[in-house]
Formats: structure tokens, C-alpha cells, sequence
């Protein structure tokens, strides 16, 4: 068992009168997938965006790597190693994959676009990936919604991140696209990247996740691992049934 | 099974063979250019005249000043926006440039990029009242629509007509035709340009290993392109020549496509047009993009104003209006530019322009009322935009 590289510590967090998280720990280890698992409104997305930066936290620490960092903005997310996809994925669809890949950080001189090494290393990037896109100057918009997710994955890569959050990479996705999905988050873990998974799905969870952290009404509300754990038991944790027993 | 056969590329597969397609998947530039053969067929043959060399020449002439407002109207496209006040704001450049160059009798060289400096200033002002104060562009530029004009008839005083010197260099630039020479030399460069550029990028990507194209596509491009410069140039050589004012428009258009596809800069406006929120997240300086959009917007508007004052030889109150404006935006629309944002190139300002000035042309020729020629117009434009938006539809 490796040691966690980001770990969040005693996480708050309060919208006015809505306590949205309270005193939440959180360790992601490197060559895992920790799956974060919860009802509507019990917190994940607020700590989601807490730890890319998109929302500051009230209270509690982020440490990566052992040491505390600040994580003000999404900019200082993606300077430590942190990269997310949103659900929505942040993909313009007009744009072609090379140009979705390279969006915002496009490598140039002289302000020219240097096009072939862009492509170049988008086909290698993909094929390491195994992601399947027979032409990457297809605008993104006439891509299916796994091929867009997996483009949307491997544009968060191109940062060599050592962290990865991915706010419900499987939903509306269809059977055989959430597979392509979950094989490719499989092929994260196996790069040695720390990768957490927003997950409804419990099947999905339960394919690709090594353990499984619950939330309940802003709260930790277990840890479990996913290979020596039953589905009940997980449902328990997030409805509060086994909260008595 | 034979559909999943050809669905899956080679894995590891070396170059594959890729049809030429439009760009990006748009309708691309072919139903204008169907429309622009149909257009010729019909006027050609209803007048006579229509297609003789002095009245193309003359059609190549009055292209030059709307259809370099439309290239600016392409880039607010791009990002999703309107600027309606691009007649306006050429109106009175065209004045501002006047104004020091037969008034304040400053070099006519001085005068045209003081105005353009004034026309930069004022999309700047457009912009940042977009951005900053959040107001929506369509009003933005309303007000500029209004109140730019109001600006120029001020300047222009009671007289409400300035001459320009005829033998002064703003008059001369629309009396100035290429020798026959100088256009075919024209011709050889372009086509050899491209040529050359294009095999170099096909040589690279070969020598990476990325997809390209068979040669035939690139040998009929190259053919296509210089055919049809070629026949622009004989027929202009029959008469008076190529319009100087003809090559300066044409200049623009490949500049401004050139920078939009091959720059970093043109690449964030595709970037903010398609999907803003996502450019802004990426760390794109959504900002700095709209704001130089608009500026250039007026600077295009402001030059095409320039154009016209020198085919008029004088600036007078009605310099930049009747229906420049939505000549300019139908162009623009027409050529092939979403109303949607992301989707569109330089070209169909000059596509588009060329659809609108024929038909306008040509209904002259046969002595048609300006009642129908508007109505003409309007049905080309709704045709050009129900073709946009079914694109846009089949994508979804």
C-alpha cells in the first residue's frame, strides 16, 4: 500500500447556511482508483471543486505528497499535478480533437500554431491510451460521448498530472462506451496516476474502483475497499440505513 | 459486420488515404458556389452585357469596400456576436480620413492609418463595453449604429460633402488598375505558393507519419485555383485590368484566413466562439480575444469605409449607410459564416459578397426595381442561413 499523494484533512465548507461539507478526509494513492460515492447534495461535487480549485475551502488542509499546498484557483491545480474533468467535459465542439487537446496551451512560435507537432503527439498520446478516433481533425461535435470523454480524459493528461478527478465520466454514456470509459480509467491507474471517480453508477464503481469513499449529508461515511466489500453494504453507508446497527 | 469492418482504422496502420472533405465537416463553400454558377447562368443569360469584361470589371470594383466590411462581420461572427455598427463606423472614418487629409492637410499615407486608429479605438470601446460592463453586443453596437453616425454627419458640418482630390492617392487607389504583366505574375506566385506550401506540409506529415491526402486532391486544388484566377485575370485584362482595389480586398481575405487557422491568437477566437466557458477554463484570455475581435472588426469596417470614399472620391452624409450594413452582414452569412459562432472562414466574405454584388448587378442590367432586387436578397439570405442552421441541426 503506497502512501497518498493527496490527502484533504478535516474539509468544511458552508454557502451560507448550508453546511455543504463537514470535517471530510480524503487520500487518493498513486496507482489506484478511489471511487466517491453519495446521494444528491451530500457533497462530492463541493469537494470535487475544492480540491481543483474552483472552490476554497473553510476549513481543513490539502496536502500532496505529504506537503501542505494552497489550491486558490484552478490554475494552481493544475500547477501542482491536479487535473479534472467536469462533467461537461469543457470540450469545443466546433474545434477538432488535436485543437481540444492542446486548447489554451497550444504549442507555438511565434505565435504560429506548430500544427504537425500537436497532431503528432495527440496520435501518440491517444494510442497509449487506446483510445480509438479514426481522424483527429473530426470536430469533437460528430464524436460519440465516450470518444468525446476520452478525449476530454486525455486532454487532462497532457499535463503529465500526477492526480486525476473525474466528475461522472460514465454518465449518459451507453453500455458499450461506458466500458471503453472504465477501461480507459483502468489504463490511468496502471500509468501510476492517483485517480478519483464521481460515480451514481454502483456497477461502475464496483468495475473500476479499488476502494470506495462515501459521503452522507456532507459527512465521511466510510472507506471501504471495493474488492472485500458487498454492494449492500455500500448502499447502507449512503442511505444511513447502517447507521444504527 | 462489413460497416464495423471499415468503422475500425488499422491499429498501428501506417498513412491511410483521406478524402478531401469541407472543412470541419460545414456545408463548406460548395452551395455558394453552386449559387454563384447558377447566378452567372441566369443573368448571363437574360443580359447579355452581364457577362462581358467591363461589366465584371466593374462588378470586381464594387466588391472591394462592402466585402472588406464583411470580413470584419465574419470575425464578430466567429466569436457568436453582431457588430451593427460597422456601416457607421466606416461612414466616419472615411470622414475622420478626409477630414485631416483635405482640411488638416495631412499626407493622405498619415490620414488613412490615423482614421484606422480611430476606427481601432472605437471597437476597443465597443468591446469593453461587451465585456466589462456585460452589455449585450447586439445593443453595443445599436447605440454605435446610431451614434457613430451621428458623429460623422457633425464632422461632415453643413456642407455635408468633402471632396477628395481626384488626382489625390486615396482617389487614385480605386482608379489604379494592374498591367496584365503584373496580374498573370500574380497568378504564377499564388499558384506555385500554394503548391509549394502544400507539399512542404505534406512532406512533413509524411516524414511523421500522419495522415494526408493523395495527390490528385492537391493537383485539382492547385488546377481549380489558378483556373480560377486565370479566368478572373483574362477576363479584367480585357477590359482595364484587375482593380487595384480588387487585389488589396483579395489581400485581406488570405491574411485574415491565414491568421485564423494557423495562429494562436485566431485559433482562441474559433476557441471562444464554439464553446466560451470552456476557452475560459482552458486559461484563455477570453477577455483579451473579444476585445481584439471587435477592434479588428472596426478596423476592417473602417478600411472598407476608406475604399469606398476612394471610389466616390468624396465622403457626404450618406457615406457609410443605406444598406451597406446589411449587405455587409448577409455577405457574410451568405458565404458560408454560422450565425452560431466557431464555424466559418475569411472566405465567405468574399464568396458571399460576390452572390450579393451579382445579384445586385445583374438585376440593374435588366432594369429590375430595387423592390424585387430586396426581395431577391432576402430570399438568398434566408436560403443561406436555413442551409447554416440545417448543418448545425444534422450535427446534433
Amino acid at each position: 500500500m503506497s502512501a497518498a499523494v493527496l490527502e484533504a484533512r478535516g474539509i468544511g465548507r458552508t454557502f451560507g447556511a448550508v453546511r455543504a461539507l463537514t470535517d471530510v478526509t480524503l487520500e487518493l494513492r498513486a496507482g489506484e482508483v478511489t471511487a466517491l460515492v453519495g446521494d444528491n447534495g451530500a457533497g462530492k461535487s463541493t469537494l470535487v471543486k475544492i480540491l481543483s480549485g474552483v472552490v476554497a475551502p473553510d476549513a481543513g488542509r490539502i496536502l500532496l505528497g505529504g506537503e501542505p499546498v494552497r489550491i486558490a484557483r484552478p490554475h494552481d491545480a493544475r500547477a501542482l499535478g491536479i487535473a479534472t474533468v467536469h462533467q461537461d467535459l469543457g470540450l469545443c465542439e466546433n474545434l477538432d480533437v488535436v485543437a481540444n487537446l492542446f486548447l489554451g496551451a497550444e504549442p507555438h512560435r511565434w505565435s504560429l500554431l506548430r500544427s504537425l507537432r500537436m497532431e503528432r503527439t495527440a496520435r501518440d498520446l491517444l494510442a497509449s491510451l487506446d483510445v480509438r478516433i479514426p481522424d483527429l481533425r473530426t470536430p469533437v461535435a460528430s464524436l460519440s460521448g465516450g470518444q468525446r470523454q476520452s478525449v476530454a480524459i486525455a486532454r487532462a493528461l497532457l499535463g503529465e498530472p500526477r492526480v486525476v478527478l473525474l466528475d461522472e465520466p460514465t454518465a449518459a454514456l451507453g453500455v458499450e462506451q461506458t466500458a471503453q470509459v472504465l477501461a480507459l480509467i483502468r489504463r490511468l491507474r496502471d500509468r501510476g496516476l492517483a485517480v478519483l471517480v464521481i460515480s451514481h453508477n454502483l456497477a461502475d464503481v464496483r468495475a473500476v474502483s479499488d476502494r470506495i469513499a462515501v459521503l452522507r449529508l456532507g459527512r465521511d461515511a466510510g472507506v471501504f475497499r471495493t474488492s472485500d466489500t458487498a454492494t449492500e453494504t455500500v448502499v447502507a453507508a449512503i442511505t444511513g440505513a447502517g447507521a444504527a446497527a | 459486420m462489413i460497416s464495423a469492418f471499415l468503422d475500425r482504422p488499422v491499429p498501428g496502420g501506417g498513412r491511410r488515404v483521406r478524402l478531401p472533405r469541407p472543412s470541419g465537416g460545414e456545408p463548406g463553400a460548395l452551395p455558394v458556389v453552386a449559387g454563384l454558377a447558377l447566378i452567372a447562368a441566369v443573368f448571363g443569360s437574360l443580359n447579355g452585357h452581364f457577362l462581358s469584361a467591363e461589366n465584371l470589371t466593374n462588378l470586381a470594383l464594387q466588391m472591394a469596400a462592402t466585402g472588406t466590411i464583411a470580413l470584419g462581420i465574419v470575425l464578430v461572427l466567429l466569436l457568436g456576436e453582431i457588430d451593427l455598427s460597422v456601416g457607421s463606423v466606416s461612414g466616419l472614418c472615411a470622414v475622420v480620413m478626409t477630414i485631416l487629409n483635405v482640411h488638416r492637410h495631412f499626407p493622405s499615407g498619415v490620414a488613412v492609418l490615423l482614421a484606422l486608429g480611430v476606427a481601432a479605438l472605437i471597437g476597443l470601446a465597443h468591446g469593453l463595453m461587451f465585456t466589462v460592463l456585460r452589455m449585450p453586443s447586439f445593443v453595443v453596437t445599436l447605440a454605435g449604429l446610431i451614434g457613430w453616425q451621428g458623429l460623422m454627419l457633425y464632422l461632415l458640418g453643413r456642407e455635408g460633402t468633402i471632396n477628395l482630390p481626384f488626382d489625390g492617392p486615396v482617389a487614385k487607389l480605386s482608379d489604379t488598375w494592374l498591367p496584365a504583366w503584373l496580374s498573370w505574375t500574380i497568378v504564377v506566385v499564388a499558384g506555385t505558393g500554394y503548391l509549394a506550401a502544400a507539399l512542404l506540409v505534406r512532406r512533413a506529415r509524411i516524414r511523421s507519419d500522419l495522415p494526408v491526402s493523395g495527390p490528385v486532391p492537391l493537383a485539382l486544388r492547385t488546377g481549380g485555383l489558378v483556373v480560377l484566377l486565370g479566368a478572373a485575370v483574362a477576363v479584367m485584362s480585357g477590359d482595364r485590368g484587375v482593380p487595384l482595389t480588387l487585389v488589396i480586398f483579395g489581400g485581406l481575405v488570405v491574411v485574415l484566413d491565414l491568421v485564423l487557422r494557423l495562429t494562436v491568437p485566431g485559433r482562441w477566437v474559433y476557441a471562444v466562439g464554439g464553446n466560451a466557458e470552456a476557452a475560459r477554463r482552458a486559461g484563455i484570455a477570453v477577455l483579451r480575444v473579444r476585445l481584439l475581435v471587435f477592434a479588428g472588426a472596426s478596423v476592417l469596417a473602417g478600411a472598407g469605409g476608406i475604399l469606398a470614399a476612394s471610389r466616390l472620391s468624396a465622403v457626404n452624409q450618406s457615406s457609410g449607410g443605406s444598406d451597406i450594413l446589411l449587405n455587409a452582414i448577409a455577405a457574410a452569412v451568405i458565404g458560408g459564416t454560422s450565425l452560431f459562432g466557431g464555424r466559418g472562414r475569411a472566405y465567405a466574405a468574399l464568396l458571399g459578397i460576390l452572390v450579393i454584388q451579382s445579384v445586385a448587378n445583374g438585376m440593374l442590367l435588366l432594369n429590375v426595381d430595387s423592390s424585387v432586387r430586396f426581395m431577391v436578397t432576402a430570399g438568398v439570405l434566408a436560403l443561406a442561413v436555413a442551409i447554416d442552421s440545417a448543418a448545425r441541426g444534422g450535427r446534433r
